[in-house]
């Protein structure tokens, strides 16, 4: 861990450009991920910004959408009544995602920009070219059990990157059409989240869209009607407190036993949260049955790839889908 | 029977609120005004050599005192000087800590660097830029497995249980009516406590070290130290009262303490060592790597003619690590043909260690799971098919055992579990749309009991002390120790102190080889019978006293008075026989041992496991759901801490059948899983209710106390019992642990 210069502004301008200004200077919200690569070296920050200050913990219905601050703690949005009344999907993303403990720490803007989990990323002697770009991709030909199945076209080792995105939160937030309200020195903008974290492509060391010194304040989600056949699915190595191998939210709406919009997106099988457009489109206006489901199944695995040790996804992924449908409309 | 779920009179914990309020002092706790704190420097590499090593960033940095490699490390004494020109370590060799260039392992200490702080610390050692010149690594086990052979110290030694042994006819196995072989194979698995390894090392004087460390054994630690440099044992202080788990971690003296013991002679400081979690997996050992074949024969109607049993185990290139991997099948079962052999495989890693039911734990899943499939060939239900094989003497022996109830573990362990509601056919059973099955394994553990001694103390008050150098690594050693005095001595528990983990109190082995309440307790039971004898005579001598003229066997006390068994109100409490004589304490110090009737019995913990898991047909998902486990561990001490280790070892074995493992990039040398975020170990959501039964009934021919090893048998079976239960609900038989979801699609 490299010796850090370390503030607090209580304003939101000094904050941005505290950041904005100091190449490396980086935000510290509740720090559980940050500190984590602070401490083996991947992260060489010789400036943290503390946000806690800042008054973006908020919690409100707006016009027309849900807005959740960015300082929100997991703990508090999984609990947060008008969260369990508009989208309880994404309380149960939360509350699917790592511990009580570190739930109680980690806010939302944290959240959507952990970094991936590769444990190649996480080791600095591997190559890896999110960490050090043009070094090489550990996983591509190594230990890759955890890893992508989607969006990995890129050939070229130098910049190839297999890693998944490790948030549960933001499969949800994927499925629900949230919005990224994030603030730079320019002012504020609105990142679709479909737009907001990235493929990998030629730039394994960038995962989001969002430009340097740009502060996340809010997520806000539109309103819905996705209450009632919702599910958060999350398939991983033990019972709780793991990352996932596969994960599905699903939302769905029906009329007389019929499908009239559907939300599909998938966790742990790309390098961002992988929504399924198609195959929400594909299952408007079908009949609610297992058959549906698999068929839905089928066409979202389209495009699929796996690598040595994550050939199982290919299995896994569909009948994760499928299993989350079905318990979105308790069908056994 | 004895029912551990039934609320029993058990003793608490006796330091069980010192551990709750986190007020017990463990190994990197302890306060020191002018401690300085240690990072290691670890190497990148998995063979090679050190080119250079350029400290002088480190150097610069705030707070650094020194940094400390094999270009200037203060020496060990005990290391004999480096070879002109220098040679890799021979098999046999304890790592040797900042002695040469050599790399024998990826993550290998190179160098330390002291600082004032643990982050100044931190820092610097990521400034430490090391050379390496490489040379081609053998990790990958399966790819390296034609290279396994007999160990050298099994060649050396004719009488090693490690010989190959033939039992009956070699060839039996190529003629029985049913055979099968299969090849079972066991991932590295490291002991991961919650408590990571930490010393504290201050040398009190040139020749005088007193250590705080988290050990298994402090007398070994001792004499261990005192011999690597050169110190009269007596100048060497071990205190390690209390350990967050350690699994056989810390059973041997590993490199990071020799290093932080360098360190405090370099800075002439107490100098603080804790290692980070991503280093637990190549400093303090491993269960080793193991590929077991197994060939088992049978007969039509289910009694077992043959079984060949090879296992293979990793070890270093620098040392021989053996354990009872193939052992178990020459005792378990009455099987007239058995054939076992063991092998080793030298690869570029660091030394593996016992690791809780070392060699069983990985024997018996490989054996308890081919029983399971041959039951399944021969369509016998495969609690039946034990029953039918049991053996009624030690059959590698061709003694008695001492005692053995596991006919009772199955009866009780069946009843209790439903086991009768079983179906045949693996897939043959569902809840919920889910797959049920139902899987079980017999366990065993041979028993071990090592000179022990102990002092008992009467004090002048009544309250009693005693003492021994033994450890407690969590299953509540002070508590079962109390009640063995108490109970002797006749004094309310309460009135006990019990001191341990510390190397200056009466010689104990280590704790290890679930052999510390069949030693110590042992010692324990002899020095208060013999401090009870000692106060009857004085008591015996007091003018007047209804004691004058009765034997021991006449007597007894309770509440801390002495009486005759015939007239309990004719007794003197200990304090007045103080008192009357003048006594500021009564003390005597006994040792306890074993003795001829090693030779006259087989003694063997047992046990069996039962247990339900339920598997989603789609995502494969794997959950146990109910385990029923019952053991013949002999007298039981205290129910709850008993309870608590067969729990502790159940849950250990769901985390070995489900998801434990190491996993190398062997293009690296190197582990890629090396936080909890990777290695998983199960988690609450993981438990289902465990129901643990024991038999309860002493044994007789062990020890004075009729009480034998259970730390380790509680583990011992119960990944096969996991593993058969897998098969049965979805019928497919996983011979490569962990069982995870991957390996189910
Ligand atoms: C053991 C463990 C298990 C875990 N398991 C899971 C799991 O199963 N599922 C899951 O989804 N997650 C899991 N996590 C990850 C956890 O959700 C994240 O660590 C947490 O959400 C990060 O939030 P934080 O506030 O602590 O972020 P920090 O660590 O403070 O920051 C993370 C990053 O976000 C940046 N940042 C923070 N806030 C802002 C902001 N408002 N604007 C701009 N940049 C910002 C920081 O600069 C930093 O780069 C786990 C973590 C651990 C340690």
């Amino acid at each position: 861990m490299k010796p850090f210069q370390y503030v607090r502004p209580t304003r939101l301008k000094d904050a941005i450009e505290a950041v904005a200004s100091d190449p490396n200077a980086r935000y510290i919200a509740g720090g559980t991920n940050l500190i984590d690569l602070m401490k083996r070296g991947i992260d060489s920050s010789e400036k943290l910004v503390d946000i806690n200050g800042l008054p973006l913990k908020k919690i409100e219905k707006r016009n027309g959408f849900l807005r959740i601050g960015a300082l929100a703690l997991n703990s508090q949005v999984a609990q947060h009544k008008l969260v369990l009344e508009n989208h309880p999907l994404l309380a149960q993303a939360l509350n699917a995602g790592a511990s009580g403990q570190l739930r109680n720490m980690a806010t939302v803007g944290g959240n959507i920009l952990q970094r991936t989990r590769c444990p190649y990323f996480y080791d600095p002697v591997f190559p890896c070219n999110k960490r050090k770009p043009g070094a090489g991709c550990g996983a591509l030909e190594g230990i890759n059990r955890t890893h992508a199945i989607f969006g990995v076209s890129k050939n070229d080792p130098t910049q190839s990157c297999i890693a998944v995105h490790p948030s549960d939160f933001c499969v949800a937030l994927s499925a629900l059409d949230a919005t990224v309200v994030a603030v730079g020195i320019q002012g504020e903008r609105r990142i679709p989240f479909s737009n907001f974290h990235r493929l990998p492509e030629n730039r394994p060391d960038l995962d989001t869209n969002l430009e340097k010194g740009e502060l996340i304040v809010a997520v806000e989600i539109p309103d819905a009607v996705f209450t009632k056949h919702i599910h958060y699915l999350k398939i991983r190595d033990r019972a709780s407190y793991a990352f996932a191998l596969v994960s599905v939210a699903t939302a769905l709406d029906l009329e007389n036993n019929r499908i009239k919009s559907a939300r599909l997106a998938l966790g742990g099988v790309a390098h961002k949260p992988w929504r399924l457009l198609e195959v929400e489109k594909s299952l408007v206006g079908q009949p609610v049955s297992e058959a549906t489901f698999r068929k839905a199944a089928e066409l979202a695995m389209q495009g699929a790839k796996a690598f040595e040790h994550n050939t199982y996804k290919l299995t896994l992924t569909p009948n994760a889908i499928i299993q989350a449908l079905k318990n979105a409309v308790a069908l056994v | 029977m004895s029912n551990a779920n039934l609320p029993e009179p058990s003793l608490d914990r006796v330091d069980g609120r010192l551990k709750v309020t986190g007020t017990a002092t463990y190994s990197a706790e302890y306060q020191f005004k002018n401690l300085a704190h240690a990072v290691l420097v670890t190497s990148k590499i998995a063979k090679g050599r050190i080119t250079g090593l350029d400290s002088k960033l480190a150097e610069a940095a705030p707070g650094v005192l020194a940094v400390i490699s094999h270009l200037n490390s203060p020496g060990v004494p005990g290391y004999p000087s480096v070879k002109q020109p220098a040679e890799r370590a021979p098999i046999g060799t304890a790592f040797r800590v900042f002695y040469d260039d050599f790399v024998y392992f990826s993550g290998q200490p190179v160098a330390v660097v002291v600082a004032q702080t643990l982050e100044q610390a931190r820092h610097a050692a990521s400034l430490v830029q090391v050379n390496y010149q490489t040379e081609k690594h053998e990790t990958d086990f399966e790819a390296n497995l034609a290279k396994a052979a007999v160990a050298q110290s099994v060649q050396r030694n004719k009488t090693s249980p490690f010989q190959d042994y033939d039992r009956g006819n070699p060839d039996a196995i190529k003629t029985a009516e049913v055979k099968l072989e299969s090849t079972y194979v066991f991932p590295t698995q490291h002991h991961q406590p919650l408590e990571p390894h930490a010393i504290i090392a201050v040398w009190e004087a040139d020749d005088k070290l007193t250590i705080y460390d988290k050990n298994q054994g402090v007398k070994s630690a001792q004499g261990n130290l005192a011999s690597t440099f050169k110190l009269p044992r007596e100048n060497v202080q071990v205190n390690s009262p209390f350990i967050g788990g350690a699994f056989g971690s810390g059973i041997r003296v590993w490199p990071h303490t020799i290093a932080a013991v360098l360190a405090a002679k370099k800075v002439k400081r107490p100098v603080k060592l804790v290692l980070g979690r991503e280093l637990m997996q190549t400093s303090v050992g491993s269960r080793p790597f193991t590929v077991q074949k197994l060939a088992i024969g049978a007969s039509k109607d289910g009694l077992l003619t043959a079984i060949t049993h090879e296992g293979i185990g990793q070890t270093s290139t620098y040392e021989e690590h053996l354990e009872r991997t193939i052992l178990a099948t020459r005792a378990m079962y009455a099987c007239p043909n058995v054939s076992t052999r063991y092998r080793l495989l030298n690869l570029d890693v660091n030394t593996p260690t016992w690791m809780r039911g070392p060699g069983d734990a990985t024997g018996m899943f490989a054996l308890e799971s081919a029983l399971d499939e041959m039951a399944h060939e021969l369509k016998i239900d495969p609690l039946e098919f034990r029953i039918r094989n049991h053996a009624d003497r030690d059959p590698e022996r061709n003694l008695p055992w001492s005692a053995k109830s596991l006919k009772e573990c199955y009866r009780i362990g069946a009843d209790q579990f439903g086991w009768n509601k079983r179906t045949l056919e693996p897939r043959s059973m569902e809840r919920n749309g889910l797959l049920v099955g139902y899987g079980m394994a017999s366990s065993l553990y041979g028993f071990h009991r090592h000179p022990s001694k102990a002092k008992a103390i009467m004090l002048a008050d009544g309250s009693v002390v005693v003492q021994s150098a033994t450890m407690d690594i969590g299953p509540g050693t002070g508590t079962a120790m109390t009640q063995i005095a108490a109970k002797m001595l006749g004094v309310t528990p309460q009135k006990i102190r019990f001191d341990l983990g510390d190397s200056s109190l009466p010689d104990a082995p280590g704790q290890n080889g679930s052999a510390t309440i069949t030693s110590v307790g042992s010692a324990v039971h002899v020095a208060c019978e013999s401090l009870k004898k000692k106060l009857l005579a004085l008591a015996a001598a007091m003018p007047g006293s209804p004691l004058a003229n009765s034997r021991f066997e006449d007597i007894t006390a309770k509440t801390g008075r002495i009486f005759p068994i015939a007239n309990p109100s004719a007794g003197i409490s200990y304090s007045e026989i103080l008192k009357y004589h003048r006594l500021p304490q009564v003390e005597v110090t006994e040792e306890s041992k074993p003795g001829p009737e090693r030779d006259q019995y087989s003694m063997y913990s047992f046990g069996c496991h039962f247990v339900e898991v339920q598997v989603n047909p789609l995502t494969f998902e794997v959950r146990v759901t109910r385990v029923v486990t019952c053991a013949d561990v002999g007298k039981i001490i205290n129910y709850k801490t008993a309870r608590s280790q067969s729990i502790g070892g159940i849950v250990g074995g769901i985390g070995m059948a489900l998801m434990e493992e190491s996993v190398m990039d062997h293009r690296f040398g190197r582990y890629v899983n090396t936080d909890f975020a990777g290695y998983h170990i199960p988690v609450h959501a993981d438990i289902p209710q465990i129901e643990v039964y024991y038999v309860d009934q002493p044994d007789v021919y062990v020890n004075p106390i009729g009480s034998k090893g259970l730390g380790e048998i509680a583990i011992v079976g119960v990944a096969a019992a996991v593993a058969n239960a897998v098969f049965h609900a979805t019928g497919k038989r996983v011979r490569q642990l962990p069982i995870t979801v991957d390996k189910l699609v």
